[in-house]
């Protein structure tokens, strides 16, 4: 039996090896953590450190070579891919380091896409969609293809496709990577808002310290391994 | 849901039209080309039948020597029959109507200073009686003229524009080659026969005038006969076959060495070949359906690698691989659906053009278009399949690194 109130996210001593013999490059090196509900967490560290690897992996876009994930108390590892396809849909967002919207579908359908699989019907799928868009400040730019976009109004359309679903999780992999300072706050205000009003649980890496303080908790990782966990200045 | 991904599939075939028709066009072109075959085929299917149906479907034609095809057909050595064989078949057989006897050569008509190359054909009245051909000016030969082999001639309907145009040429005199003959008659238009030879290109003059003047002696290479109606054709060869293996004194055992045809074994035998003609055509169009298909698979293959990204991120966002796979079958069914659509409008359009040039009847099959329209759709699922489930399998991260 799950402990009552398990962490929504608990890494027990996770690997993830890519290739074999000399080309093996081990981008998690045995990662233990946990990630309680309602929690801000930036995750840093150098370039190659395994950073993306860990978040694909919490993300059950991708299965860690050894050790153990529990999400919600639930042996991930035991899932069917289907049944890793429901986690996703319904209790994960993710928002990814290169936006990867539909090209030639216009922002507010990109929006809709999960809100298709969770079965909502037209117009309430529109509604959904239209309000994430407000969210993001981008309602005005509801009807434009990704092309017609900039790099920051894509990567908002993005993070509104998270939000929309309504996720228990948001994982955000460099959410401010290609955006100016102004917008970056914005966004970080935006998560922090709904870190704190609507008890969304985000985990989010970022390269910049700034942003990592809108963040109640920090991680550092090198080579595969987490260096240090400890609070930041913005946890108040 | 099935509505949904329905829309989802039509949302992908619209996001890219030049991609779209380029995968549809294999089907259409492979559709149009199986309707248009068969339909024309069919056509002149019925068009041979029609045709027999209006020589006359009660006509028997008895000529010497087995009927064989290919090589090993000895000519010449074939024992004609005698005019006294016609006089027996009208006596003795119950079931036959009448009977004539049948001799041709092509002869030089000439008139005034006019030439014309025909074919003359010595027989008498009972040939016409017998092919159900009637005269449309003037008069057939008087019994007194047959008998006497009198040098008198009926004109087939080419003929006679051929040498007096619009002219009456009944009570004229022309020549056949070195023989003065008087013009009785002219003979009602039949027509081209589904050989294509021209009927109406014929010049009839008694069989003992033919006999006397071009061939030299009496010999009769072919007898038509009729049957009377309501008595089966089967029953009639039967007794023709036995009466003639008497007179040409053929033992038991031993093979005839004449043979009889009746019309539907005539129209069956150019039906046969019209079928293996239609058989081949639709082999090769069908052949251009599977390349139709295997061009679908193609590009649905293409389309998959090109958008594995795509698969990557409906996948991210909590799509299930039977989703994703559901949807690329049906952007396939709907896809080949479309191209069946076009395909058979296309094809009927062929087909009806075709069958004015061929002046055949156009005559669309349903069955002929529902299975066309339905190898369509079954090209788009088999091949639409394979590359869809190639997708579904993905990871949805190995799909996102495209
Ligand atoms: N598909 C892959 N195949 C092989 N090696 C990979 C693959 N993906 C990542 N790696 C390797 O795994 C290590 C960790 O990569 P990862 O993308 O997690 O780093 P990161 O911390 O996100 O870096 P960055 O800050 O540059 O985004 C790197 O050494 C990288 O080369
Ligand atoms: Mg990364």
């Amino acid at each position: 039996m799950a402990a009552p109130n398990p962490p929504v996210i608990e890494f027990c001593d996770i690997a993830r090896v890519y290739g074999t013999g000399a080309a093996e490059v081990r981008a998690l090196d045995g990662i233990s953590l946990k990630v309680e509900k309602g929690e801000f967490v930036a995750v840093m560290g150098p370039s190659g450190s395994g950073k993306s690897t860990a978040m694909n992996i919490m993300g059950c876009l991708d299965r860690p070579t050894a050790g153990r994930y529990l999400f919600n108390g639930i042996e991930v590892g035991t899932l069917t891919r289907d049944q890793r396809a429901l986690l996703r849909r319904h209790y994960l967002g993710f928002i990814f380091q290169g936006y990867n919207l539909l090209a030639r579908t216009t922002a507010l359908q990109n929006v809709e896409l999960p809100l298709i699989y969770k079965g909502l019907g037209r117009a309430e799928r529109e509604a959904a969609a239209l309000a994430a868009l407000d969210k993001v400040g981008l309602a005005d730019r509801a009807h434009h293809d990704p092309s017609e976009l900039s790099g920051g109004q894509q990567q908002r359309v993005a993070i509104a496709r998270a939000l929309a679903t309504g996720p228990h999780v948001v994982l955000a992999d460099e959410p401010t990577g290609n955006l100016d300072t102004k917008r970056s706050v914005e966004i970080m205000e935006l998560l922090q808002a709904l870190n704190r009003e609507d008890g969304l649980t985000i985990v989010m890496v970022t390269h910049e310290e700034d942003m990592a303080d809108y963040a109640r908790r920090l991680i550092w990782m090198v080579d595969g391994k987490v260096q240090s966990d400890r609070r930041t200045k913005g946890d108040a | 849901m099935l509505w949904e991904t329905f829309k989802l599939a039509l949302q992908a075939i619209l996001r890219n039209p030049m991609r779209s028709f380029l995968t549809v066009l294999g089907v259409v072109i492979g559709v149009a080309a199986v309707i248009a075959m068969v339909t024309i085929g069919k056509g002149s299917t019925a068009q041979v039948t029609a045709d027999v149906q209006k020589m006359g479907a009660n006509l028997m034609i008895l000529s010497p020597g087995q009927m064989r095809f290919g090589p090993g057909n000895s000519g010449g050595s074939e024992r004609a029959f005698a005019l006294s064989d016609v006089d027996r078949i009208i006596d003795q057989i119950g079931s036959v109507e009448t009977a004539a006897p049948s001799r041709t050569s092509s002869l030089v008509a000439v008139f005034g200073n006019t030439n014309y190359q025909t074919r003359v054909a010595g027989t008498d009245s009972r040939y016409l009686t017998a092919s159900d051909w009637a005269v449309a000016e003037g008069r057939s030969f008087t019994t007194a003229e047959e008998s006497a082999g009198k040098n008198v001639c009926i004109l087939g309907e080419t003929v006679r524009q051929e040498l007096f145009g619009r002219a009456d040429p009944v009570g004229e005199r022309m020549r056949l080659g070195a023989m003065s003959c008087q013009i009785v008659g002219v003979l009602a238009a039949k027509g081209a026969s589904s050989f294509g030879t021209d009927q109406d290109d014929v010049v009839l003059i008694p069989f003992k005038f033919f006999g006397r003047r071009v061939a030299g002696n009496m010999d009769v290479p072919t007898i038509y006969i009729s049957v009377r109606d309501g008595f089966s054709i089967e029953r009639a060869t039967n007794d023709i076959t036995a009466l003639m293996r008497e007179v040409r004194r053929i033992g038991p055992g031993e093979e005839d060495d004449f043979s009889l045809r009746d019309m539907e074994q005539v129209a069956s035998m150019l039906n046969s070949v019209n079928r293996v003609l239609t058989g081949l055509l639709s082999a090769v169009a069908a052949v251009s359906l599977l390349v139709g298909g295997i061009g679908i698979m193609n590009i649905m293959l293409v389309s998959v690698t090109e958008r594995t990204r795509e698969i990557g991120i409906r996948m991210a966002v909590g799509a299930q691989a039977g989703q994703v796979l559901l949807q690329f079958l049906v952007e396939a069914i709907v896809l080949s659906a479309l191209g069946g659509m076009l395909g058979v409008a296309l094809g009927l359009a062929l087909a009806a053009l075709g069958a004015q040039l061929l002046n055949v009847p156009f005559t669309p099959d349903a069955g002929t278009i529902g299975l066309a329209f339905a190898f369509s759709a079954l090209v788009g699922v088999v091949f639409g399949y394979f590359p869809a489930r190639r997708a579904a399998r993905l990871d949805p991260i190995e799909a996102l690194r495209h």
